[in-house]
């Protein structure tokens, strides 16, 4: 009877595909692979799909069931063409006047299947979150043991004439559903094969198993790629790693785990490894309260592996919150693309070795000022844009952010981001900061040459113009004191000139020409001293120059005496000694006047 | 054109002087920061210490809520059930720096994170300390000893110890506003400015706005206010200097809710009220005699003091009476066990109890202050020679910092810059003298050897000797002719003769009969030149090695050194991590006070107590618990909401610091509040053990427990590597407590409050009878609980 109403069933159901082409199509051969030996399932599928219709198709249905199909993380098709492997886009339909707890994918053929042929597919299907962890509180000694469910037959909607199902274990099997054709061999559980089962044929099979391998869940990840074109890629990842198997009761033991770490507390574990790309350099671990201590790096010109341990063994429900950080060189990761475009070639996934990630952020920065941006991705996405600021940005860098959830290693792929940028806008912020200082010392100068007192008529204001201008004249008074010094200079050169060639009249010339400039520099410095006398400010510097006029004064005159007498001994052909004894004592104070008007002048300079 | 040559280059020596020590004083700052990074570079950048984890904690508060939270900052994170008031309790200096810093770097679009700007506020300011030190030392005693004494203070030890890159505390700023309130007091008395004066006010402010110990400035300035009146150094400056600072830093330093009225209540205060009035009194006595014949101010004076001094008396008496009602007399317990250092033993444990506040040994002055120690006598004799109000000032500053330092090691730090400018001057002086009588020597040297004129040497040098000191005298007068027309009779004697000790450099020719005292042999000056170089080095040295070694060792990561290489022990992060991520954010955590704020900080989790020891009682309430046997404890932590108890143990590698050493501190603090708790159960013949002689009270208290449980598996025996013996009692089990969490070495062991439900459920299933008398039981230990 019941074989009867479930042939009825699929006579309906073949009915219904009939009006769709898609009943003449038979699975020939279905062998199933069920990989159990991480927290993520894969579950290899090696279809055989024969036409037996007339018509030719262009498309396989894949079915799961919809308990399944909510864990599913990735479905991919290969097919192998002798010699060429593609990858058949697998998307989820929902056909008319099938059952409905079931979801869909089809498969699009590279060509259509005639009728007899028959066409190898391998289904990939990935599921996360369907090992429940049983019981769901182990004790830190005690063995992880987790529950599997799954279809004894392979779920189609084409009936299957030869299947077989194989589950890999990663270790001791609690319990599994007795049937005739099952047998264990090693860490192998087979059922089957079983052989011409209709379409939708279901027998429900469960494993309770030990499965101590990490159960490693980031609850979230935010993979930040920040592009300097000063040839730099940044990428920063802030994990939260949390353990998604059987949680942890009674607390922990140290003295327990570290006697026997690998015994007690075999659920938990304590090492992460990170496959980086080669070239990264650069690499931190951190965590909101610092560096975390306990890493490795292993650098070759393949890859660098980072192999991170946080801060304490993670066992079942324990979170942890970390943050990874590299750089990468530029040129292994930017490219020139069609219409002066350039294309960044990152891959999508999270570097942790079986990492399941619950949701997965990735923003890409752009630098400042780039546009057209658009993503290419291998899978849909979420995406939207941001603007990020950072080191001295105006108008801010473009964020693209691609969001997915439920991304296991398989999604490890690349993703290309398109975009166009402009190489002279790399000069803009060094040239802002130069601007910038230049506008201080510009700043700073203009404030040192500007008259900045608010009230203009104010005592203290006029007094401080007073003492500057006090300050020039007197300058100009020292300068006039050093053409007087020159002017004495002259004069004793001129005498010396005389000792040696003898020309008294160019001595005289000189003599005369030093007096008339002495006078010019008299009329000179009167005006500057009368203003001097003047002012009530110069009254301290005052009493100073006007010793020094009088010391120059007499200064003057001792040189012109001493100057005549030389030239009148010259011109009485006096010996040498003689002029010399003459003019000794002219000599001296000459000296000593010229060592007083020097030191003065050095007192006012200090002014 | 010598001449001409002379003066060009006279002027651009000058010029090239000021840009050489504006070089030298960028290059002071650079290496004042620099030198600061060793704990950044050898471990990372992160705060290194335990304190200041809760500044970071409130500059993360505030450069999230803004200000106007901060102020009204309740935090329900500390002090549980309490709370505390952050906004009113905490002086914000520190924490609005470094956000105003943040904020400043961010509105630039640089992204820094509030860490890095925490971590590197204390090397940026001790970079603006160094300059403060330049500019006070400066307006002491010229501008070389400044460069000296800048130069000294950037790398002093002491400073170094509380400002490495990574300890946020809050004497990173505190002594730079010190240096600098002190540096704007000196520049008003030596200018008379009232903008000066004002500028004072607001450093003062700053002051009291960073560090408690601006107790410290409203105390010595009135103390050096008070020696320059007595010493009859009174003059209108020293009134402008001083009197604006107390009226404005007064109102201002009420501002700030950490003081508020304090600033007018406690005696801490009161001697600057009381010289305040001294000096309006001195004033009023000045301007009095100025306009009153001798004969007439006589009778006047009389007069005033027979009813002045009744009137003194009455009210002198009413304060005392006012001061002597309170009973600490109106001093806070700090500043009491800073007058008598035995007050804090006696009375206040819990001040007693941190090692910082204890008195420092000889061996931490060499290490803190070096060749200083020695230098700073050489620097007081040099700063009477002669005294001006300035000098004085950094005399009196020395003199009360020694005392302070000795005191409290804390306040080594107090003693450090006075060291520096001490020791600034005196070398400065040293090099000064040294160098000017080897110029003097070589000098002469070429004179000598000039043919030329020999025989006029002589005459020539006794003109020049007398000439430049009439300049001397006249470019003195022409130097401020504003300042001249002022009667500032002091300062320009003053002025005087430092220009005559400054041309004495420049000079050594002209100055040489003044001077000849102060020439030294050749030989011996370039030996003592050397050795004092020699001295130098020395000091750099010792400071890079301290700054690299002794004080950049963080205290949240300790490390050792063995055979194949360093090794980390990073339990307390692990731990805070751990607790961070792994428990209810609600949950509160009850430890000793000194993990308060790092729980708190990094952790996230409620504390019971914190390093901010305000609630005396509260800490007593966990010392009691800490020290009562297993099932009282859980009452008194279950009353409090306690969920976690975290201890710190170092027995398995050796760590000092850890709550079995800080136990008896605990037991007395406990015992100072609920007397049950008796210090003489936890002592055996005086002594303090665990060992197999402990007392039975020792060996079945709660901190024993949870330090020691299941401790005897690791090696067999229980050896305690502090301790250095076998612990007493091996074998135990908790009932009311469950271990939750330990680090990797033991360091930090969390433990978990069994929950009481299960508790009573398993008795009554065994026995109803049982249920009943553990029941009473209970009932009865309830008056034992703090909290009932």
């Amino acid at each position: 009877m019941d074989r009867r109403l479930q042939f009825a069933f699929v006579l309906l159901c073949l009915g219904l595909l009939s009006s769709t082409a898609r009943s003449d199509l038979v699975v020939s051969k279905a062998e199933r692979l069920v990989d159990l030996n991480s927290h993520i399932v894969r579950v290899l599928s090696k279809l055989k799909v024969e036409n037996e219709g007339p018509d030719d198709v262009s498309e396989v249905l894949l079915a799961l069931p919809d308990a399944q199909a909510k864990n599913l993380a990735a479905i991919r098709t290969f097919y192998s063409d002798g010699k060429l492997g593609f990858v058949l886009p697998t998307e989820p339909i929902e056909p008319k006047g099938m059952p409905s707890d079931v979801t869909y994918y089809s498969i699009a053929l590279p060509k259509k299947l005639g009728k007899g042929k028959t066409v190898s597919l391998d289904v990939l299907s990935i599921f996360t979150r369907s090992l429940k962890p049983f019981p769901e509180e182990i004790t830190q000694a005690e063995s992880q043991l987790v529950v599997y469910t799954d279809n004894m037959y392979y779920t189609s909607p084409y009936p299957v004439k030869y299947q077989s199902l194989v589950f890999r274990l990663p270790g001791r099997v609690e319990s599994y559903t007795k049937y005739p054709k099952v047998e264990l061999v090693k860490s192998e559980l087979r059922y089957g094969p079983f052989e011409m089962q209709p379409a939708f044929s279901y027998s429900p099979v469960v494993v309770h198993f030990e499965n101590n391998n990490p159960f490693a869940v980031a609850n979230e990840l935010v993979r930040e790629i920040e592009i300097s074109h000063w040839g730099n890629v940044r990428v920063t990842e802030q994990y939260t790693i949390s353990h998604g198997g059987a949680s942890l009761k009674n607390g922990f033991s140290r003295i327990e785990y570290q006697a026997r770490p690998y015994m007690r507390g075999a659920s938990s574990f304590r090492v992460l490894i990170a496959k980086l790309p080669a070239r990264a350099h650069s690499v931190y671990y951190r965590d909101e309260i610092g560096n975390i201590s306990t890493s490795h790096l292993w650098d070759d010109s393949q890859r660098t592996q980072l192999e991170i341990e946080p801060r304490f063994p993670i066992f079942g429900g324990w979170k942890t919150t970390f943050t990874i950080g590299y750089s990468l060189p530029l040129h292994d990761f930017l490219f020139e693309a069609d219409g002066g475009k350039r294309v960044l070639n990152m891959t999508f996934g999270c570097p942790l070795d079986e990492v399941l990630v619950e949701k997965h952020i990735v923003k890409v920065v752009l630098p400042e000022g780039s546009k057209d941006i658009t993503v290419a991705t291998l899978f849909p996405t979420k995406q939207s844009e941001d603007v990020k600021y950072s080191h001295l940005d105006i108008l801010g860098r473009p964020v693209v952010v691609l969001e997915k959830d439920n991304v296991v290693p398989e999604h490890n792929l690349y993703f290309q981001v398109y975009y166009k940028f402009n190489n002279i806008s790399l000069l803009s912020e060094p040239m802002m900061l130069i601007v910038g200082i230049f506008l201080l010392f510009v700043a700073c100068i203009v404030y040192m040459h500007t008259d900045l007192a608010i009230s203009k008529t104010s005592s203290s204001y006029l007094e401080k113009l007073q003492w500057e201008e006090v300050q020039a004249t007197v300058q100009h008074i020292k300068n006039i004191f050093d053409q007087y010094l020159a002017a004495h200079d002259k004069l004793e050169s001129s005498l010396r000139d005389l000792s040696r060639s003898g020309d008294v009249q160019s001595c005289k010339a000189a003599r005369k020409a030093a007096d008339a400039q002495f006078k010019e520099l008299a009329k000179e410095l009167k005006p500057l001293l009368t203003f001097l006398q003047s002012c009530s400010q110069a009254s301290s510097i005052l009493p100073k120059i006007e010793e020094l006029v009088t010391k120059e004064k007499e200064m003057q005159e001792k040189e012109m005496a001493k100057h005549t007498t030389v030239v009148d001994c010259f011109e009485k052909k006096l010996g040498g000694k003689d002029i010399e004894s003459r003019i000794a004592s002219q000599q001296q104070k000459l000296t000593s006047l010229k060592q007083e008007v020097e030191s003065l002048l050095d007192s006012i300079s200090e002014i | 054109m010598a001449t001409s040559k002379v003066e060009g280059s006279s002027s651009l020596r000058h010029a090239f002087g000021g840009v050489l020590s504006v070089f030298i004083l960028l290059l002071i700052g650079v290496v004042a920061f620099s030198i600061r990074l060793f704990s950044v570079i050898k471990y990372e950048s992160v705060i290194h210490e335990f304190d200041p984890y809760f500044n970071y904690r409130v500059t993360q508060f505030l450069s999230k809520n803004g200000i106007y939270d901060f102020w009204n900052w309740f935090d329900d994170r500390t002090w549980y059930p309490l709370g505390r008031v952050i906004g009113g309790t905490v002086y914000p200096g520190l924490t609005l720096t470094a956000g105003t810093m943040w904020k400043l770097a961010n509105s630039l679009n640089i992204p820094l994170s509030v860490e890095t700007v925490c971590v590197f506020t204390a090397p940026i300011f001790s970079a603006f300390a160094a300059w403060a030190t330049y500019l006070l030392t400066k307006e002491v005693k010229g501008p070389g000893a400044g460069i000296t004494a800048a130069a000294i203070l950037a790398m002093v030890p002491s400073y170094i110890s509380r400002s490495v890159a990574g300890s946020y505390d809050n004497e990173a700023v505190a002594i730079f506003a010190l240096i600098f309130t002190f540096y704007l007091y000196i520049k008003t008395l030596n200018t008379g400015s009232l903008f000066y004066a004002t500028l004072n006010s607001l450093a003062y402010f700053y002051m009291v706005c960073s560090w408690g110990g601006y107790t410290f400035i409203i105390n010595l300035i009135p103390m050096h206010v008070l020696l320059c009146i007595v010493t009859g150094r009174y003059s209108s400056r020293l009134y402008i200097a001083y009197a604006p600072l107390v009226v404005l830093g007064t109102l201002l330093a009420a501002l700030v809710p950490v003081v508020g009225f304090n600033a007018v209540m406690t005696s801490e205060h009161f001697g600057s009220f009381l010289v305040f009035i001294i000096i309006h009194v001195v004033a009023l006595v000045y301007y009095i005699k100025g306009i009153l014949t001798p004969r007439l101010f006589k009778v006047a004076t009389t007069l005033v003091l027979t009813v002045g001094i009744a009137v003194c008396a009455v009210v002198v008496a009413i304060l005392v009476a006012l001061v002597a009602s309170s009973p600490t007399k109106g001093w806070s317990g700090r500043s009491l066990s800073l007058l008598d250092p035995t007050y804090a033993s006696k009375y206040i444990p819990i001040i007693a109890s941190v090692s910082e506040h204890q008195p420092p040994t000889w061996p931490s002055y060499f290490m803190d202050i070096n060749v200083l120690a020695f230098l700073v006598p050489a620097g007081i004799v040099a700063c009477f020679l002669p005294l001006s109000d300035a000098s004085s000032f950094a005399v009196l500053y020395l003199v009360t910092s020694v005392y302070f330092s000795g005191v409290m090691v804390r306040l080594m730090l107090v003693l450090a810059p006075a060291a520096c400018i001490m020791s600034g001057i005196a070398l400065s002086e040293a090099f000064g003298v040294l160098t000017r009588s080897m110029k003097f020597h070589i000098t002469k040297y070429f004179e000598c050897s000039h043919t030329e004129a020999p025989a006029k040497l002589g005459e020539s040098t006794s003109t020049e000797s007398s000439a430049p000191l009439e300049n001397m005298t006249k470019s003195d007068t022409t130097e401020k002719p504003e300042v001249a027309r002022k009667e500032k009779v002091a300062r320009r004697k003053q002025k005087k003769e430092k220009e005559l000790t400054e041309n004495a450099h420049v000079k050594p020719v002209s100055a040489k009969k003044e001077k000849r005292p102060l020439v030294l042999p050749l030989e011996a000056s370039i030996v003592s030149v050397f050795l004092l170089i020699v001295l130098g080095g020395l000091y750099v040295l010792h400071c890079v090695w301290a700054a690299a070694e002794a004080y950049s060792a963080p205290s949240i990561v300790l490390t050792s050194h063995s055979h194949d290489g360093l090794h980390v022990f990073d339990d307390f992060r692990e731990a805070y991590a751990w607790l961070r991520h792994n428990t209810e954010v609600d949950d509160k955590v009850a430890s000793w006070w000194d993990y308060g704020y790092q729980t708190t900080a990094m952790a996230n989790r409620t504390v019971i107590v914190d390093n901010n020891t305000w609630n005396n009682t509260h800490i007593a309430t966990v010392g009691t618990a800490m020290s009562s046997p297993e099932k009282a404890a859980w009452e008194i932590f279950n009353s409090l909401d306690v969920k976690y108890v975290l201890v710190v143990f170092g027995g398995l590698v050796g760590y000092p610091s850890d709550d079995i050493n800080k136990f008896l501190w605990m037991v007395r603090i406990g015992g100072g509040v609920f007397p049950h708790i008796k210090e003489a159960d936890y002592l055996k013949d005086g002594q303090y053990r665990v060992d197999a002689q402990a007392t039975h009270t020792m060996l079945n208290c709660l901190m024993y427990k949870l330090s020691y449980y299941r401790f005897v598996e690791t090696d067999g025996k229980g050896f305690d590597r502090v301790r250095r013996y076998e612990i007493g009692k091996k074998h135990f089990k908790l009932t009311h407590f469950e271990e939750v969490f330990t680090t990797h070495h033991w360091m930090v062991r969390i433990y978990k409050l069994k929950p009481q439900k299960n508790r009573i459920r398993g008795k009554s299933r065994k026995s109803k009878l049982g249920s009943k008398s553990t029941s009473s039981k209970s009932g009865g230990m309830t008056h034992k609980n703090p909290w009932n």
